[in-house]
């Protein structure tokens, strides 16, 4: 096994991927946690706990679920939103919650306004303005959730989480797998339970002091 | 149709964007007679662009896609150039092609789609400017019509290469003077329209943008032939403001006065046989339709 972990940043201006590192993806099943693999149960436990812990833990919807494409897609929008509204009411008023989607995947000129949308080709930007601490991209096609995963980790410390609805991002920091509404249930369940049980930070972290 | 699947998560819809919101509620696709005049009465499928304050080009890209006739199965390719600071803003599927290859590029999507969509229209529309249509892409481009591939190319001519300070371009008037063509051009500009002709286009129009219904009428023309028939190209004046020396508020004149009966870009128009006998098929058609609805609002009127 690979000696590297998957941590959060800002690593530097061009991260290794994580796969170039030896760090490889979870079997059906697992999931990883900062490169290692581990069971989908500690991941649920350990994705709520940085879920409350964050100042702003945000959520990032892709094309995949905001495009009702399909009856599964408009479920798991549904299941999306059932989890940020879990998680508003979980955490303490000084904690910020946010969805904020991603619903293109190219770049934008003159440039993307990062209140309301995040874009894979400078995810940094949406990071910094609204001081992001925490994140979970869902519905985001695997290319492009590498591409942001990777630049968030390169210049932002912000910890990022993979629900994949493929094999997994070994460039996230904790990642699941096979994402489906019931994955996405049971993370909103989780925190839910643990509620109450984790410190939020008290002090800002590395990169919402970037600015 | 695909528009149907244009819809957004109802659980997601209030974190959308407004610009996308607005694509889903009043847009124009799927609208049989859509065309410029939706342009300020609809969502167009043009964002805010990066092009410069007052060019021609934006224009050109606004009659465009209000006149597409089938925008949401159509795929547009195009190339490096101030277009490609363009397509990110654009709701129409889009491909960025490598310098030049669009022609080349667009074949293979044409045929893709036909064996994958056998039973949908779906159109391909190259845009490029005239570096990638007649310099870079000129192998491309020829191969493509050469070889009957049903396609429409669209060249924005603005005569030089613009975003990169005013190279000389093969469209580009003989005697012009550019910034970074100081000796001025030593042979004429390239007859593309007529070598378009001789190598198979089957519908071929030289003209400017100055005129919206003009934009709207050749495009339609170009798509539905290309269709049904062969390659077609347009090749429409979007001159460059900046590279010519002229402000924001003169490129509409510009285009005006190159479009003058001995001007360079006086209108200029071929249409093959076939390509006649279905522009009649189609006017014939479009008579029908406007009787029809004409007949329908006449009798819900009298009820």
């Amino acid at each position: 096994m690979s000696d590297y972990r998957v941590l959060p940043g800002p690593e530097h201006f061009l991260p290794p991927a994580a796969a170039s590192m030896g760090v490889r993806l979870p079997n059906p099943g697992e999931a990883h946690i900062n490169g290692v693999i581990t069971s989908e149960e500690n991941a649920y436990e350990e994705a709520a706990r940085q879920f409350l812990m964050a100042n702003v833990p945000t959520i990032f919807p892709g094309p995949l679920v905001l495009w009702a494409w399909n009856e599964k897609a408009a479920k798991k929008a549904t299941a999306i939103r059932h989890l940020f509204n879990t998680l508003k009411e979980c955490v303490q008023p000084n904690q910020k919650p946010m969805l904020i989607p991603m619903p293109d995947y190219r770049p934008k000129y003159p440039k993307i306004n990062p209140e309301i949308e995040i874009n894979p080709n400078h995810p940094n930007l949406t990071i910094w303005h609204n001081k992001i601490d925490c994140c979970v991209f869902i519905g985001v096609h695997c290319h492009q959730a590498n591409l942001s995963l990777k630049i968030i980790r390169g210049g932002t410390s912000c910890y990022t989480i993979a629900m994949c609805a493929q094999a997994g991002h070994e460039d996230a920091m904790l990642s699941f797998r096979d994402a489906s509404v019931d994955k996405i249930m049971r993370l909103a369940d989780t925190i839910k339970r643990l509620k109450g049980t984790v410190r939020p930070r008290l002090t800002p972290v590395k990169n919402a002091v970037s600015d | 149709m695909s528009k149907e699947r244009i819809q957004i998560s109802e659980a997601l819809y209030d974190i959308m964007p407004s610009d996308y919101q607005d694509l889903v509620k009043s847009a124009t696709y799927g609208k049989d007679d859509r065309g410029w005049k939706d342009i300020g009465t609809s969502k167009e499928l043009i964002e805010q662009h990066s092009l410069c304050a007052g060019c021609p080009e934006s224009m050109a890209f606004r009659y465009i896609l209000a006149s597409l006739p089938n925008p949401e199965d159509t795929v547009m390719v195009g190339s490096t150039g101030c277009t490609s600071l363009v397509f990110p803003m654009v709701a129409v599927h889009n491909i960025h092609s490598l310098f030049g290859n669009q022609n080349a590029i667009a074949s293979g999507l044409k045929r893709a789609l036909s064996v994958r969509f056998p039973g949908r229209v779906k159109d391909v529309v190259v845009l490029a400017g005239d570096g990638a249509t007649v310099d870079i892409g000129l192998d491309m481009t020829l191969q493509a019509w050469f070889r009957q591939e049903k396609f429409t190319t669209i060249c924005f001519d603005n005569e030089l290469y613009a975003n990169t300070g005013g190279q000389e371009s093969g469209l580009m008037q003989k005697g012009f003077v550019a910034k970074m063509a100081p000796v001025g051009k030593l042979f004429d500009k390239v007859r593309l329209p007529e070598i378009a002709r001789e190598s198979g286009c089957h519908y071929v129009v030289n003209c400017t943008v100055s005129k919206p219904s003009l934009v709207e009428k050749v495009i339609r023309n170009a798509v539905h032939i290309a269709r049904e028939i062969g390659p077609t190209y347009l090749q429409l004046y979007t001159p460059c403001i900046l590279e010519i020396g002229k402000n924001s508020m003169e490129g509409l004149q510009e285009m005006r006065d190159s479009e003058k009966p001995t001007e360079r870009f006086a209108y200029k128009e071929y249409i093959s046989d076939p390509a006649k006998q279905l522009l009649a098929e189609l006017a014939a058609k479009d008579k029908e339709r406007k009787a029809a609805a004409k007949q329908l609002a006449a009798q819900a009127q009298a009820n």
